[in-house]
């Protein structure tokens, strides 16, 4: 009985050991496919003013109770921390697609996980088309 | 107790923190608006009469320098600055607990700000500034992480930026 208990404990340790190791590998590793992901978190929206697409987006984080900690207008990236006993942080970047449109694409890490779940990016670009009064399109 | 009761004791330890390693996932409406969204604008924002962005930015950098902030990153071209400060918070009840009873008092606190110009129209801008504080205890153990939500604070703030405004219009 004594072995049996041993024996089941290390399985047990080392299957822990090994999960921490291996983790510490993998870090372009997300749980969602590469294209998947990419869907989830990217939308399209009609217009061409980039400039007021990074502010909007900007105004948009801070209705959304994120303080901004960084934006780049050259490479039309925003990202925000929002604290609330737990740490968000978000990252949003704009870029053009022709002469009408702009791709929108954010991602965003809970503590230490990467956000995977659809809903949250749904809820950041529903807040995000209402404040362009714009609609948001699915990115194909 | 008996060896299978230890037994089964100490796998159950074990199996959970294999869970631990699970973490919760992120808040239902962690990246929703909330019904206080509006309300909340409301006090973190003041419109000013001016189509100078620069200007106002500029103001707002000295206002955030006159409170003791240092300005950490900052892009005109979207007007954003974004600046933080780092306080002793210490109060003597809690210098007073920590000698009596040892138990922890809140030490050290990081105000993190970002401070957004946006304009209107061709004569108005609007300025909005958010805070978020972390502070953590005399053991360096995070305590606290969350929005500054006191309105006096940020009445306090724009009463100061109006000054700056007039004394950098004036080159003062």
């Amino acid at each position: 009985m004594r072995k049996a208990l041993v024996v089941i404990s290390v399985l047990i340790l080392a299957l822990n050991v090994c999960a921490c190791a291996s983790k510490q590998k993998k870090i372009l590793l997300t749980q969602e496919s590469q294209v998947k992901l990419r869907s989830i978190q990217t939308r399209v929206f009609d217009t061409s003013d980039r400039n007021l697409m990074l502010r909007t987006v900007i105004a948009t984080l801070q209705d959304l109770e994120f303080v901004i900690d960084d934006a780049d207008e050259t490479l039309g990236t925003v990202s925000a921390t929002k604290l609330k006993g737990y740490v968000l942080r978000i990252t949003v970047s704009v870029r053009p697609r022709g002469d009408k449109q702009m791709i929108v694409r954010s991602n965003a890490q809970y503590n230490l996980q990467t956000v995977e779940d659809p809903e949250p990016y749904q809820q950041f670009f529903t807040a995000l088309s209402k404040a362009l009064f714009l609609e948001a399109q699915r990115y194909e | 107790m008996s060896t299978k009761a230890a037994a089964v004791s100490i796998i159950m330890v074990l199996l959970s923190f294999s869970l631990i390693a699970c973490q919760p996932r992120i808040p239902k409406d962690a990246l929703a608006l909330s019904t206080e969204s509006l309300k909340d604008r409301q006090l973190q924002t003041r419109i000013f009469e001016t189509n100078d962005e620069k200007m106002l930015l500029t103001a707002s950098a000295a206002v955030l320098q006159d409170s003791g902030y240092t300005i950490e990153e900052s892009e005109v071209l979207c007007g954003l600055i974004v600046s933080t400060r780092d306080r002793d918070v210490t109060e003597a009840g809690g210098l007073f607990c920590f000698f009596c009873l040892g138990a922890p008092y809140e030490q050290k606190q990081k105000i993190f700000s970002s401070l957004v110009t946006r304009p209107l129209d061709d004569k108005r801008i609007a300025v909005r500034i958010t805070f978020n504080h972390m502070i953590w205890n005399n053991q360096g153990i995070l305590v606290k992480n969350e929005r500054i939500n006191d309105p006096e604070i940020y009445q306090e703030f724009f009463a100061k930026l109006s000054k700056s405004v007039f004394l950098t219009a004036h080159e003062i």
